[in-house]
């Protein structure tokens, strides 16, 4: 099972690194779990509070079918087994920022159980990641700290908001395949529609579990660093961390199990808490709430309706557009990407539309830092202008060109090529008087190859394409200038 | 006056509805009942303004022929009940100034019905105690009084938690008042003090506004004069609620058409169980006499009973002890000063919490949630607390076993008569053996009913309860009736207002 090639060399030998997620989902839905307040983000502090979301006395947890459903979608999304009966049991601890001093949560029986997805990496090799659980759970207010000198604030604006907590098995060796599990599952998420995985605003958070160990050896303690929101923070975590536990272990010291932060400012993990001061949270099944039971018919309408997920849409691209697994994967990360190369591509070649889109348009894009949603290039632009390389109205090279003006002001290709004089002159009479001017202009270089220097016919074609400002159909030049100087 | 207060609630609606009085009068018969009465210390607050408005409205609807079931009846609402715009602290220093903006979905349903609100009352802090004297108001006197005996001259207790729902009916300052029921907590202080308490089938009544003590066991009910009110009543109370989870979507059986059933035909062919473990070493041999006693009514009007066997019951009172604390102990987290009610700074977040709550919980509260604390603790939680939700479990499996052969089943509602307030050296643990016999139909969430049954040989009431199957609030209806009948029980408390 050991992958030499992720191995990390220390002074005393190599080490093994084992990391473990438990990523945080905010379900995309208009409402909290338990409450009928909003789950909008950017509302100013506490506008989006219920009674239940203040703990009120009295008040009570009332569950949303549409959270379920999308945790139920999301756990069909990982392959995973749907849990029929499940049980929301309360988590307790005191928290100025946890108004009923416990987050209801699932402990023992979560609505989804075991299921992995399939990581890509930068090699183009695949790696199978176990996912342990999913389960819904409430997300808590947040204290601010720095609003007044002696008080804290509260804001319970995402008090009650439904999180989706999902836990993989500890399968991860690397922090580059940590950062492409969150890459996919975010993917996966997307195109579920589940959760918008948008990291800057909290909707994805990650907690690393990381240990090290000697190949073969038994696991090594573990550390857990809370609450990373991007896919850098969190490959920089492991991997701070991972030289931290090195550090330590080489020097003949142990680890201590230990809840740790990640100081962004630092790129390194500091103490939060530590093992003696865990809390004891005495789980047990919320009183006010039922088991949750789901329908097994319900469950089946569910997956049938699930859309196309990265993987699907990726071998799809492959088989359906003859395209590499690289760009397969490039076009598939993300749904809007696909659709706007489907587009793009329909019935064109869509190799050269691929290829267009993944190196001259992403390429412009991140020059101008711009999404592709603010491409000033459609989809339907890009396809028409592959199509004018196509059928000869254009060279690739002018495309460029075109493709340039296109960028600057989203002109249509063809607009481009008419009013530009772009278009590619095929018309042999044309191009026959270029040639027979150029063959004048050079008579010696023409005996020279009329007796035997094949090499020179390079130099002809580049003439005759000169002298067309470029626009001559490459094909018609080369078939013109052979049988000229061959006659 | 007296003719007044001296009316149940039914006999209230007919005066009211053929105008022989009005809302308005009957009100402030009421309200003047609460002053002269007030030494018992049973309302924690008075609303007259309130009830005047209320009462007015009704007499509006009365005239326009607009009237609801309660249209006009004066109740006491117990602490637990949070009422819009009416303070609201379960009897406890930390809910000091909490003033709901919301209303219970029962208190609504009775004030959607058309009752009118004296007041506030007393209970046992957090509804945690079994005679009223956990309250942070101070204990409520029982309108009861020894007439002879080692009770004599003394004050006794009103049972609890709904120790003062109990007394204000007692004492005829109010006309109806709704109890909460978590371990007998209704059917105790009724049978303290000469009334009828039902706690229905859990699910009844929706438990959305009511400050929780143990979800899993809270429930509403009645706490009134005689059956027919508790069947009038019943009905208002009872709704299916979207905002309780745990609230029951199946239909009440009408209740008053099962009381004129038995009214008229007796309970013939009735099966009614007399439980083997009910009988429990030191039980006064006056209550040994009078459910015996009990079990002949029933058959005298036709019923057949036959010994059965709940072998269980004997662990339901710790099991008890371990759920409802744990509960307790999580439910009462939300009191921690930030949001709202009582708040004792401190130098950290930490400090704040251990003051707020050192001051603002009584002594028993403070005992259950350390116990509750306690039984989900690593380590202990297997031992304790799955260990009790296991004997839950078999205890349900043994009502439901007795109810394939029987319609209900006969017990004393308590093991003692109303014992005597502030002698209480006491340990806990006698204490909660009051709940001995009521806390059973907590745990299997099934309807249980005290019905008033006679007389101490010092004077005191003594209650006997029936217990039905779950959603047969019915069959209670009519074994209360037909033990109500028989008992001619028509004794008025001395304390009572005239």
């Amino acid at each position: 099972m050991t992958d030499v090639s992720s191995l990390i060399e220390g002074r005393t030998g190599k080490w093994e690194v084992v990391i473990g997620l438990e990523v945080h989902a905010q379900v995309s839905s208009q409402a909290k779990l338990f409450s009928g307040a909003s789950a909008a983000f950017g509302a100013g502090p506490n506008e989006h509070v219920s009674l239940v979301d203040a703990a009120m006395p009295g008040m009570l947890p009332v569950i949303n079918q549409f959270c379920v459903e999308q945790a139920v979608k999301t756990g069909l999304g990982l392959n995973a087994e749907i849990n029929l009966f499940s049980i929301f049991d309360r988590k307790n601890y005191f928290y100025a920022d946890l108004p009923q001093g416990y987050q209801i949560s699932q402990f023992k029986q979560p609505i989804v159980g075991e299921g992995s997805i399939t990581i890509t990496l930068a090699d183009g090799s695949t790696r199978d990641i176990g996912i342990e659980r999913l389960h819904l759970e409430q997300d808590a207010g947040k204290s601010m700290h720095d609003q007044h000198p002696g008080k804290s604030y509260i804001d319970l604006n995402r008090s009650g908001v439904a999180l989706m907590e999902i836990v993989s098995r500890p399968d991860m060796r690397s922090a580059e395949e940590a950062a492409a599990y969150v890459s996919k599952l975010r993917a996966i998420l997307r195109f579920l529609g589940t959760c918008d995985g948008n990291m800057e605003q909290g909707s994805l958070r990650a907690d690393c579990n990381v240990s090290v160990r000697r190949p073969g050896d038994e696991l090594g303690t573990r550390t857990e660093t809370k609450n990373l929101n991007s896919i850098r923070f969190i490959a920089q975590a492991i991997n701070s961390e991972v030289a931290r536990q090195i550090e330590i272990i080489e020097d003949g010291g142990t680890i201590d199990q230990e809840t740790r932060l990640f100081d962004t400012s630092t790129g390194q993990t500091r103490t939060m808490r530590s093992k003696e001061d865990a809390h004891d949270y005495r789980y047990f099944p919320d009183p006010d709430l039922l088991p949750l039971e789901l329908d097994a018919a319900w469950v089946e309408t569910l997956r049938q309706s699930l859309p196309e997920l990265p993987d699907a849409l990726r071998t799809r691209l492959m088989d359906e557009f003859g395209l590499s697994a690289y760009d397969a994967g490039l076009i598939s990360e993300d749904r809007d990407t696909a659709a706007w190369y489907e587009a793009a591509a329909a019935g064109r070649d869509a190799k050269l539309v691929a290829n267009w889109m993944t190196v001259e348009l992403f390429g412009a894009l991140n020059r101008m830092g711009l999404d592709l949603a603010d491409s000033p290039v459609s989809p339907d632009q890009l396809g028409k202008l592959v199509e004018r390389i196509g059928d000869g109205t254009i060279s690739g090279r002018i495309a460029k060109d075109v493709f340039a003006i296109m960028l600057e002001d989203g002109a249509d290709p063809d607009q481009v090529i008419e009013e530009k004089g772009f278009k590619q002159v095929s018309d042999t009479g044309a191009i026959e008087a270029m040639i027979d001017t150029v063959l004048a202009e050079n008579t010696d270089k023409v005996d020279e190859y009329r007796g035997g220097k094949d090499k020179l016919f390079g130099f002809f074609v580049g003439q005759v394409m000169k002298a067309s400002k470029g626009q001559a159909n490459p094909n018609v030049v080369n078939d013109l200038l052979r049988s000229k100087l061959n006659s | 006056m007296s003719d007044i207060l001296a009316m149940t609630a039914v006999a209230a609606r007919q005066a009211l509805d053929n105008k022989s009085i009005s809302a308005v009068e009957l009100t402030e018969a009421y309200i003047k009942a609460g002053q002269d009465t007030s030494e018992n210390n049973a309302y924690v607050l008075t609303t007259p303004d309130k009830a005047m408005d209320m009462a007015k409205a009704s007499d509006a609807r009365l005239a326009r022929g607009d009237a609801g079931l309660l249209e006009g009846i004066p109740i006491g609402v117990k602490d637990m009940f949070c009422t819009k715009g009416v303070e609201t602290t379960a009897s406890s220093r930390i809910l000091k100034g909490f003033v709901p903006t919301y209303e219970s979905t029962v208190t609504q349903n009775l004030w959607q019905d058309g009752a009118v609100m004296l007041g506030k009352i007393n209970c046992d802090e957090f509804a945690m105690g079994s005679a009223n004297e956990t309250s942070a108001f101070g204990a409520v006197i029982n309108p009861w009084t020894a007439s002879d005996g080692p009770l004599k001259g003394k004050a006794l207790t009103p049972g609890g938690s709904s120790g003062g729902s109990a007394a204000v009916m007692a004492a005829r300052s109010a006309l109806l008042a709704p109890g909460t029921d978590t371990g007998g907590s209704i059917r105790q202080p009724a049978a303290f003090c000469g009334l009828v308490g039902l706690k229905p089938t859990y699910g009844r009544c929706s438990r959305l506004g009511i400050v929780a003590f143990a979800s899993s066991l809270d429930q509403a009910g009645p706490i009134t004069r005689d059956v027919a009110d508790c069947a009038l009543m019943m009905t208002s109370m009872a709704s299916y609620d979207k905002g309780d989870s745990t609230s029951i979507d199946a239909p009440m059986p009408d209740l008053m058409a099962a009381l004129s059933k038995a009214r008229n035909e007796g309970v013939k062919n009735m099966r009614i169980g007399i439980p083997d473990e009910y009988t429990i070493d030191g039980m006064p041999e006056q209550i040994v006499t009078l459910w015996e006693q009990g079990r002949q009514w029933l058959e005298d009007a036709g019923a057949i009973c036959v010994p059965v066997s709940l072998p269980h019951t004997k662990y339901a009172l710790p099991a008890y002890y371990i759920i409802a604390p744990a509960e307790a102990s999580s439910n009462l987290a939300r009191y921690d000063g930030v949001r709202y009610g009582q708040r004792v700074e401190g130098a950290t977040l930490d400090e704040m919490y251990a003051k707020t709550r050192g001051a603002g919980f009584g002594d028993e509260v403070k005992r259950r949630i350390l116990i509750g604390t306690y039984v989900l603790s690593a380590g202990y939680y297997d031992a304790y607390y799955i260990k009790a939700q296991k004997i839950r479990r078999l205890i349900q499996n043994d009502f439901h076993q007795v109810f394939s052969d029987v319609d209900a089943l006969l017990t004393p509602s308590t093991p003692s008569v109303a014992f005597a307030l502030g002698d209480e050296d006491k340990d806990p643990v006698s204490m909660f053996l009051n709940d001995v016999f009521t806390v059973p139909a907590n745990l299997a969430g099934i309807p249980a009913i005290s019905v008033p049954a006679g007389l101490s040989s010092d004077g005191l009431p003594l209650g006997l309860q029936l217990i039905a199957p779950a959603l047969r609030e019915d069959t209670l209806i009519e074994g209360a009736a037909m033990l109500e009948k028989a008992a001619g029980f028509d004794h008025v408390a001395s304390g009572a207002a005239s």
